[in-house]
C-alpha cells in the first residue's frame, strides 16, 4: 500500500514537471571508502569523483580515447621523452583558489614522492624533471620514452589537486571539475552540485546524488520504484531483460576493462605442465559460461586484453571448446585418469557462478574440482599474496594490465623470459606501430602458453530511465563522467 | 504397543511425524535415486516453471529443483543429526558430572562447568557458528562442529537440571549407600530417568540445527557447491524472484515444512513422554477421540 502511494506521488510530480529533469539520482553498489582518487585504490572512488569533481591534464573519454583536460593541448618530442603541456587559463578550484602550473607540479611531485601513498606510483616513476616555463606552460621530461604515459596521467590516480585542500580530499574533495562536492551521508548517499564557475562548458545536470544500494534485490526495486534514475553498472545481469521488456527503461550493455580469467598457479604441479593447461583451455566452454554466469551479457576473450582496444586480437579460436583434444592433451601430459584440484572463489556472484560452471566443465576431462568459497581478505592472503592456490576466478579490472604477466612474482607464477622481453620493448619504444605489433605479440604469447583460462570480458550493465542521454556505454576506466548527461524532453515519460 | 501409543498421540504429533518421515524417506531415497542428476548443468533447460517433468521446476543452471531439495534435505539432516549428536555426547555427560559433584558436596567443578556453559550459551549461536567457519574455513564439516558446539550447553543444562532433582530421591541414596560411584549412578539410574527429557529436547534442537545449517549456507559458510543446500538455493534465488519465483519459494517452503514437522513432533513427544504434562491434559480430548474411533 505504501509503495502504491509513493508511485502515485511520483507520477504526480512527473506530470507537474513540464521541462526536462535536471537532477540525477545514480545507483552505486559499492560505497567508496573515501573520495580521494590519488591515495585510494578502490574503483568505487573513481566511479564517483573522476571527471566530475577531479580532472587531470588529459581526460579519458568513454571510448578510452585521450581528450584534452586541464591541458588544452600538448606536444611530445620526437624521442618521446618530453611532454610540453599548455594549460587551460581561468580555471579555479572549488574553493576559489586559482589553478596553474604550480598545482600540476605539486600534484605530480606529491604522487611520486618517497612517502607517497598513491596506488599507481608506476605512472610517475619515469618522470625525471618537471619544468615550469610560465604559469600555463609546463614541461615534463621522462627518463625514457613511455608510450602509455599520456594515457596513464589521464587516470584518476593522476588528477590535479590543490596544495591547500589536498589533505581534506578524502572526505571533502576539492577539484576543478564541473561538479562540486556537497554532502556525504555515509552508507546512504553522496551529493554533488553543479560548479557554476566551471571553466569549460556547463553540464546540463544541476545536481547529482549517488545512492548506495548494496543489495541487488533493492537495486531492482529502487529502479522500478523510480527512486533511482540510473544504475551505470547494474549489479545483477539476470535482471537486465526485465528492464529491457519495460518501455520506460533503457538497457545498454557495454564492456569494462575487466578480463575475467581462470587464474592458474603456473608454479604448482600439475599446472606447471603446459599440456595440462592446454587441455583445460580446450575443456572450457566460454559460450556456456557467458550464458550461464552472465546471462549472455559479456564477450568471450582468448587472451588478457580488452576487445574494445584497437590492438585487440581475437584469440578465442586458438583453443576451441573440444573435449576430444582436451582429453588427448591430458593423456599426453600423463593425467589420463585426471586429478583433483581446488578452486578458491572470491565473493562476487560472477566468480561463484563461473566457478560452478568451470567445475562442471573440467569434470568432463577428469579434473575433479573442489570449490572453496572465501571472503576477500582470505582470498587476498591465500591466493594473491602467498600463491597458495591451484585455480581461482577473478576479473582483472585495471585497464591495459597485460604487463602483469611480465612480473614473475605475480600470483600467476608465470616466469617467461620471452614475454618479459616483449613488455620491455613496449616500455622503451616510442613508435606507435611497433608498440601495436608488440601488444599483439604479447597477447598471442600468453594465449599460446595458456597461462590462465581466458573466459570473458566483463560487461558494463547500464540501466537508465528512458530519455536519459549521454551515459557511458563502456568502462574503459572505472568512471561515470556526467558532463554530457541530460534528460531528453519527452511526453511519453509522463504516462507511465 | 508403539502403534497404540501412536494412535493415542495428539494430532499435531501425527502431522509432525508424517512430515518428518517424508523428509527422511526423501533424503534416504536420494542416496540411490533422484529424478535428475543434481550436478548436471544444462543451460537449455534452465528456468523451467514447475510442472510435469520437473515438479518443482529447474534453476538457473537447468538443474531439477526437486532433486536438489532431496539432496539438500539429506545434507541438512545429516549435518543436524551429527551436530545434535555432538551436543548430546559432550553436553549430557558434562551435565551429569556437574550434577553429581554438586549433589555429593563439591561445588567447584559444578561452578566451573556451569559458568563455562553460560559463557558459550550467552554467545549468539549463529554468530559463533559464523566465527568458527570464518576461522576454519567454510564447509559441511565445520558447520557440523559449529552447530554442535552451541548444542553442548543446551544439553548440559538440561541434564544437570534433571539430574539434580533425582539425586535427592531415595533410590539414589540407596545406590550411594550400596557403594556405587558417581559415574555409575549417573549412568545406571539418572540417565534413564532423564532420557524422555533429552529426546524431546533433541527433537527441538534438531529443528534449530536445520535452520542454523540453512542460515550458514545462506551466508556461504555451510555446505559448499556443487553440493545442493537449501540455504544456498534460497540465497541464489534472491535476484531471480521477479521472473522465477519458484526458485525461492520451493527451498523456502521446504525449510519451513521440515522445521514445522520437527517442532510438531517435538511438542507431541513431550506430551507423550512427559507424564506430568499428560496428566494435565483435559480429559475431554481423550474422550472425544474415543467417541470418534
Amino acid at each position: 500500500m505504501r509503495r502504491l502511494f509513493t508511485i502515485f506521488i511520483l507520477s504526480v510530480s512527473l506530470i507537474t514537471s513540464a521541462s526536462a529533469q535536471t537532477t540525477l539520482k545514480v545507483g552505486l553498489q559499492l560505497e567508496p571508502p573515501n573520495l580521494d582518487p590519488i591515495s585510494g585504490a578502490a574503483a568505487a572512488i573513481d566511479e564517483v569523483v573522476y571527471g566530475n569533481v577531479f580532472e587531470g591534464l588529459v581526460r579519458i573519454d568513454e571510448n578510452g580515447d585521450i581528450k584534452p583536460g586541464l591541458a588544452n593541448f600538448w606536444q611530445i618530442s620526437t624521442d618521446g621523452k618530453s611532454y610540453l603541456f599548455n594549460l587551460a587559463e581561468g580555471v579555479s578550484f572549488h574553493d576559489g583558489s586559482p589553478f596553474d602550473a604550480e598545482d600540476v607540479r605539486f600534484s605530480f611531485n606529491r604522487a611520486r614522492a618517497q612517502n607517497s601513498t598513491n596506488a599507481k606510483k608506476y605512472i610517475f616513476e619515469p618522470i625525471a624533471n618537471i619544468d615550469i616555463f610560465d604559469p600555463y606552460t609546463i614541461m615534463i621530461s621522462l627518463n625514457q620514452a613511455r608510450p602509455d604515459f599520456l594515457f596513464n596521467i589521464g587516470l584518476g590516480d593522476a588528477v590535479i589537486v590543490s596544495s591547500k585542500s589536498v589533505d581534506k580530499n578524502a572526505s571533502q574533495p576539492i577539484g576543478t571539475g564541473p561538479y562540486k562536492f556537497k554532502k556525504w551521508v555515509r552508507g546512504d548517499r553522496i551529493e554533488f552540485e553543479r560548479n557554476e564557475n566551471y571553466w569549460g562548458a556547463l553540464p546540463k545536470m544541476e545536481a547529482i546524488t549517488f545512492k548506495i544500494i548494496t543489495d541487488p534485490l533493492s537495486a531492482y526495486t529502487a529502479m522500478k520504484a523510480g527512486d533511482i534514475d540510473t544504475f551505470p553498472n547494474y549489479p545483477a545481469p539476470e535482471n537486465l531483460f526485465l528492464f529491457n521488456n519495460d518501455p520506460s527503461y533503457e538497457v545498454e550493455v557495454g564492456l569494462t576493462a575487466g578480463e575475467t580469467i581462470l587464474s592458474t598457479n603456473n608454479k604448482r604441479a600439475p599446472f606447471d605442465n603446459i599440456l595440462v593447461r592446454k587441455a583445460m583451455a580446450h575443456a572450457i566452454n566460454r559460450k556456456e559460461i557467458i550464458e550461464g554466469a552472465m546471462f549472455g551479457n559479456a564477450e568471450p576473450i582468448g587472451s588478457h586484453f580488452a576487445p574494445t582496444h584497437p590492438d585487440y586480437v581475437d584469440l578465442t579460436g586458438l583453443y576451441p571448446h573440444d573435449l576430444t583434444k582436451a582429453k588427448a592433451f591430458m593423456r599426453e601430459a600423463g593425467y589420463g585418469d585426471g586429478f583433483t584440484a581446488s578452486l578458491k572463489l572470491p565473493p562476487p556472484i560472477y566468480a561463484r557462478r563461473t566457478g560452478e560452471l568451470i567445475a562442471h566443465q573440467l569434470s568432463k576431462i577428469g579434473i575433479k574440482v573442489n570449490i572453496e568459497n572465501m571472503e576477500w581478505a582470505q582470498w587476498i592472503d591465500q591466493v594473491l599474496r602467498n600463491l597458495n592456490y591451484d585455480l581461482t576466478i577473478v576479473s582483472h579490472v585495471e585497464p591495459m594490465d597485460i604487463n602483469i604477466y611480465a612480473n614473475p612474482n605475480y600470483y600467476f607464477g608465470y616466469d617467461n623470459k620471452e614475454f618479459q622481453a616483449i613488455i620491455k620493448k613496449i616500455d622503451s619504444s616510442s613508435n606507435p606501430e611497433e608498440i601495436s605489433a608488440l601488444y599483439k605479440e604479447a597477447q598471442r604469447k600468453i594465449a599460446d602458453d595458456a597461462v590462465n583460462g581466458y573466459l570473458f570480458q566483463m560487461g558494463k550493465f547500464g540501466v537508465w530511465k528512458k530519455g536519459l542521454k549521454g551515459m557511458w556505454r563502456n568502462y574503459p576506466i572505472r568512471s561515470n563522467d556526467f558532463r554530457d548527461v541530460y534528460f531528453e524532453e519527452q511526453e511519453g515519460l509522463m504516462n507511465d | 504397543m508403539i502403534i497404540q501409543l501412536f494412535k493415542k498421540s495428539p494430532l499435531s504429533f501425527k502431522i509432525g511425524f508424517f512430515i518428518s518421515i517424508a523428509y527422511v524417506i526423501a533424503a534416504l531415497l536420494s542416496f540411490i535415486w533422484t529424478p535428475y542428476d543434481v550436478m548436471a548443468i544444462n543451460l537449455e533447460k534452465r528456468f523451467i516453471a514447475p510442472g510435469i517433468g520437473h515438479i518443482f521446476g529447474t534453476d538457473h543452471f537447468g538443474r531439477d529443483i526437486l532433486s536438489m531439495i532431496m539432496v539438500g534435505a539429506r545434507n541438512a539432516i545429516a549435518v543436524s543429526l551429527v551436530a545434535v549428536g555432538i551436543g548430546m555426547i559432550i553436553g549430557v555427560p558434562l551435565g551429569l558430572w556437574s550434577a553429581a559433584t554438586r549433589s555429593t558436596g563439591g561445588r567447584v567443578i559444578d561452578e566451573i562447568l556451569m559458568r563455562g556453559n553460560d559463557l558459550v550459551f550467552a554467545f549468539p549461536s549463529l554468530l559463533m557458528a559464523i566465527m568458527i567457519t570464518a576461522v576454519f574455513g567454510p564447509g559441511a564439516m565445520n558447520a557440523i562442529i559449529a552447530i554442535g558446539i552451541f548444542n553442548i550447553p543446551v544439553f548440559a543444562r538440561m541434564s544437570r537440571g534433571g539430574a539434580l532433582g533425582l539425586w535427592e530421591k531415595e533410590y539414589i541414596m540407596a545406590a550411594r549407600v550400596a557403594g556405587k560411584g558417581k559415574a555409575k549412578i549417573s549412568y545406571e539410574h539418572i540417565l534413564p530417568n532423564i532420557m524422555n527429557l533429552l529426546i524431546v529436547q533433541a527433537t527441538i534442537q534438531f529443528s534449530i540445527a536445520i535452520i542454523a545449517e540453512a542460515s550458514l549456507s545462506y551466508v556461504g559458510l555451510g555446505t559448499q557447491p556443487p553440493n545442493p543446500s537449501l540455504g544456498r538455493m534460497l540465497f541464489e534465488a534472491q535476484t531471480m524472484i521477479f521472473f522465477a519465483p519458484w526458485l525461492a519459494l520451493v527451498p523456502g517452503l521446504a525449510i519451513v515444512m521440515l522445521v514445522l514437522g520437527l517442532n510438531l513432533m517435538g511438542d507431541g513427544l513431550r506430551d507423550i513422554l512427559d507424564p506430568k504434562l499428560r496428566r494435565k491434559e483435559p480429559d475431554g480430548v481423550e474422550a472425544k477421540q474415543n467417541v470418534s474411533s
